[in-house]
């Protein structure tokens, strides 16, 4: 199964809509958590106001995530080492209220597990490319030491 | 061991506060969040909730603000830290009031400039992070890595 889902705040119909098209001509159920999107996908099973709990069964459950570029579902992605394909909201399409999707997305594209597709145009290929080599490392994800450390300081003496 | 009060909203920035979780769970920590079912899928029960707001909700905030201050009268900690948003921030500045130390680690996602709010913590928190190496200064924000 491939999940499809653009977050908590905000609808995200350019997705959803390009991939009510794939849906079909891939080989597996694709679902979709629409948020407060206004098209209703024919081709993909919906699922709203979903708890966190249900929302991660279903990205356990699913083969591959499609997803706006947010950072809540990127992690949540990995945490649970499910691959990833991002195409992030713009700010002329009225997707978001800046542009900073495209610098998540641009930070996150060499990361193993994670594709981005810069348009609509090209997610049917980055999907097809992502199934095909879904492979991901075995690690536990966390922030980067020098961040941890910096946190841990703080605790211990009040400061950086 | 340090009583800490560890803050995010349900959602990226819950996910980014558990990724220091390493660093936290050393001490006695009181996590609150806007998402109780968000905390449960970490195993973090109880969790102290806070109401979700921004500055288009005043009336929100001006409850959320009272919350966070009770929250911290109630739990006292001589750290607060926050990934965001609003209700995280409102807990910095009730955690100035008991005199607990207190930092705000601004979003990744904020890659072009900081948050409202970590602009506002500038001024408000003792230590202000930037995830982006680009958006640091010699004081606040400082840039000590990030969670990708």
């Amino acid at each position: 199964m491939i999940l499809v889902t653009v977050g908590m705040q905000l609808g995200f119909d350019r997705l959803i809509r390009a991939m009510d098209e794939i849906a079909p001509t891939l080989d597996m159920p694709v679902i979709a958590q629409t948020g407060r999107g206004r098209y209703r996908p024919i081709n993909m099973e919906l699922h709203n106001n979903l708890d966190a709990g249900q929302f991660e069964e279903l990205v356990a459950d699913s083969k591959l995530i499609v997803s706006h570029a947010g950072i809540g579902t990127v992690l949540t992605a990995q945490r649970l080492r499910k691959p990833i394909v991002l195409i992030p909201r713009q700010a002329d399409l009225n997707e978001h209220r800046n542009d900073h999707q495209l610098a998540t997305a641009k930070q996150l594209r060499s990361r193993p597990g994670i594709l981005v597709a810069w348009s609509t145009n090209e997610l049917g290929v980055t999907i097809r490319k992502s199934l095909a080599n879904s492979t991901l490392p075995h690690v536990e994800p966390q922030a980067s030491s020098e961040l941890l450390n910096a946190v841990a300081g703080f605790i211990e003496r009040g400061q950086i | 061991m340090k009583k800490v009060l560890a803050v995010a909203s349900g959602g990226g920035h819950w996910e980014q506060l558990m990724m220091l979780r390493s660093s936290l769970d050393p001490h006695d920590v009181c996590y609150a969040t806007t998402r109780r079912d968000m905390a449960a899928t970490h195993g973090i029960e109880p969790v102290a909730e806070l109401l979700d707001c921004n500055q288009h909700t005043p009336i929100r905030a001006l409850l959320c603000l009272i919350a966070a201050i009770r929250l911290v009268l109630k739990a006292r900690p001589s750290a607060v830290i926050s990934t965001g948003a609003a209700p995280g921030f409102f807990c910095i500045l009730a955690g100035r009031l008991i005199g607990a130390k207190t930092l705000w680690v601004d979003s990744v996602a904020n890659a072009e400039q900081l948050s409202m709010c970590g602009k506002l913590s500038k001024h408000v928190a003792h230590e202000c992070l930037t995830q982006w190496d680009h958006l640091a200064s010699d004081t606040k924000p400082l840039f000590r890595g990030s969670v990708l």
